[in-house]
């Protein structure tokens, strides 16, 4: 591999990595304040793609106003998923919240297969589509928009989070909900915000991302998949670390499916990310017991 | 009095349902749905092993499919391209499944919950990419996988698979019943009700999880080998994660800890899928979405066993006012 192609693979990598990195943050945000792990949060992202493409090319909405629409309208169905399907099962064990979890995925992959047939789509881009030479490698113009875009979310939940008295109260709540509900924040309140963010940072990726590559109504379950590997390289720690995570899971796919080896085609791509995932959990699985036993 | 007669009861049950199933090939009305029971069948085997794992012991896996695919995969390979009898080919598929569940379950019951979960959602899309790279015939998976037979009797109608599909899930259905009625289930009982306790009491608790996932992972090789030699054409599609997760509805509709609700589960299913559905789209994922939340949020103990539960209710109500008159 050349210099050129290395850092062609680098490009690439910190690309899909920044996607994977969105999707990881809405894990580690709803985990750290609800100790649930939300099977559907990928969905969230093919629901911001799918509503991007069908806002502007059906409903005719500018650009703009059509990508936040997307996110908000996101955004809401994570706070329903939260109040219908989450809040109604109380004292439930952490099997029957996976199995709701899942269940809310596969409504919604549904709906959206329902609703609006099961071929990808691709919204048109931001910004033109020519790409930029860049020390001898090439970057679109959308993935720019991807990276950038990665960075402000992160930058601004970790303002949101340290500065700001509702994100205090989120932090207050992940760090212990009693000691949080005995100084008067309201755990189901945070709960509720914490899952519309995620939710809204969802459909942020899926937003930035359609245009790139497309997007289809199966989409979310990888992409859900990749998030949680991200989040777990993270940690389920915090908002930086898990987008360090994305973009290290980003960039070791893109080399790894990069090196010529033979029958390794891209096709392996999923697999390795997998094999990471599986490495990660075993090595820590210490640990990771000792964390579910605590909550 | 009520144990005796429920005792009873459950013989009685049984006995209609072993009936109902012998007399549907030949009923000329019912018998256009041998092929849908033929699969009901082995989604019934593999969902008895999810429910022992799930229901039982309380250890989730997302993963179910994977065996389901090392177990046809294996079979097909071995009986069509290197010319093994298919039964020896069956039965090697089976211990071999079982062999990699065991390998893989002692690190992989290191985790709990959550990571559980995913860790076996990996492993099923790490071989579902397998199977579709590296299996013969890729992503089209492979014809010609030769047919079942016993001397010079061969399984090459539908009329005859049923039966041997249903042997085998009645088989796999009595096994698991008594493993639940004796010392090994009460164990997993334990496991489910608080690992701790049951450590305490001198139950090996990782053990009893490896030795339970390896048994779902040869029911399920076993049903993935009869549908290889049943369909003589499988492909990785099959076998996919999201079968997986079908899997889970069948046992949450099932009642989780039931083995008899596997039945009612599987059978819910796939006719939903295969005959209410067909060619409605992505409505059975719908479908299935909402049964998995309304299930776990309002039964959690499973649709199946609910249903059960009131049945008793309203007889035991039945019973007292015979009593009383």
């Amino acid at each position: 591999m050349s210099a050129d192609q290395f850092l062609q693979y680098l490009i690439s990598g910190l690309t899909i990595g920044s996607i994977y990195a969105l999707v990881g943050l809405g894990f580690t945000i709803i985990y750290a304040v609800t100790r649930i792990i939300n099977f559907a949060q990928g969905e969230f992202v093919m629901l911001g793609g799918m509503l991007s493409f069908y806002l502007i090319s059906a409903a005719g909405i500018p650009l703009g106003p059509a990508l936040i629409l997307s996110v908000l309208i996101a955004a809401a169905i994570g706070a329903i998923m939260y109040l219908l399907a989450i809040r109604t099962a109380r004292k439930a064990s952490v099997v029957s919240l996976i199995i709701i979890t899942i269940g809310a995925a596969v409504f919604i992959r549904g709906i959206v297969g329902v609703g609006w047939g099961v071929d990808a789509v691709r919204p048109p881009y931001f910004t033109g589509y020519k790409s930029i030479s860049f020390l001898g490698a090439y970057i679109h113009p959308q993935d720019l928009w991807i990276i950038g875009t990665t960075l402000v979310v992160v930058v601004l939940l970790h303002l949101f989070l340290s500065y700001t008295m509702v994100g205090k109260a989120l932090k207050a709540c992940a760090i212990s909900p009693v000691a949080a509900g005995m100084v008067g924040i309201n755990p189901r309140a945070m709960a509720l915000i914490a899952f519309a963010l995620a939710a809204a940072i969802g459909g942020i990726g899926g937003v930035v991302m359609a245009p790139s590559i497309g997007i289809d109504f199966n989409d979310g379950f990888k992409l859900g998949l990749m998030g949680f590997v991200a989040a777990s390289i993270g940690g389920f720690k915090s908002p930086i670390a898990t987008v360090i995570g994305g973009l290290t899971l980003g960039i070791v796919v893109s080399l790894a499916v990069g090196v010529d080896w033979g029958p390794f085609t891209s096709a392996y791509k999923d697999a390795i990310a997998m094999t990471v995932l599986l490495l990660i959990l075993l090595i820590r699985s210490g640990r990771l017991a000792a964390e579910e036993r605590e909550s | 009095m009520l144990a005796r007669l429920k005792g009873k009861w459950t013989y009685f049950v049984i006995a209609a349902l072993l009936l109902f199933l012998i007399l549907i090939p030949f009923n000329w009305s019912l018998g256009q749905y041998t092929v849908l029971m033929i699969f009901i069948g082995l989604f019934t085997m593999v969902t008895v092993g999810l429910c022992l794992l799930l229901g039982y012991t309380g250890q989730v896996s997302l993963g179910q499919a994977t065996f389901y695919g090392t177990g046809a995969y294996i079979s097909a390979v071995l009986s069509k391209i290197c010319g093994v009898n298919p039964w020896l080919a069956m039965l090697i598929a089976a211990v071999a499944t079982g062999a990699f569940a065991y390998v893989i379950g002692y690190p992989i019951f290191r985790l709990r919950g959550n990571y559980l979960a995913v860790a076996t959602l990996g492993l099923g899309v790490i071989v579902y990419i397998l199977l579709r790279q590296l299996g013969p015939g890729g992503p089209d998976g492979m014809a010609g996988i030769p047919y079942l037979s016993i001397g010079g009797f061969v399984f090459d109608t539908s009329f005859k698979r049923y039966f041997l599909v249903w042997f085998f899930c009645l088989a796999v259905l009595l096994i698991s019943q008594n493993i639940v009625r004796s010392r090994t289930g009460r164990a997993l009982r334990a496991i489910h009700g608080s690992e701790a306790a049951a450590e305490s009491i001198g139950i090996n608790v990782d053990q009893f999880k490896v030795k339970i996932f390896v048994l779902s992972a040869v029911y399920a090789s076993l049903a993935g080998s009869l549908l290889a030699h049943q369909m003589s054409h499988i492909s990785p599609g099959s076998f996919s994660p999201l079968v997986s997760i079908i899997i889970v509805v069948m046992a949450v509709i099932g009642g989780l800890a039931s083995v008899w609700g596997a039945i009612f589960g599987a059978a819910t299913v796939s006719i939903l899928k295969y005959e209410l559905l067909l060619g409605f789209g992505e409505w059975d994922i719908v479908i299935y979405g909402l049964i998995l939340m309304l299930v776990m949020i309002f039964m959690p103990e499973g649709l199946f066993v609910r249903l059960r539960e009131l049945y008793g209710r309203w007889r035991l109500r039945y019973a007292q006012r015979g009593a009383e008159t």
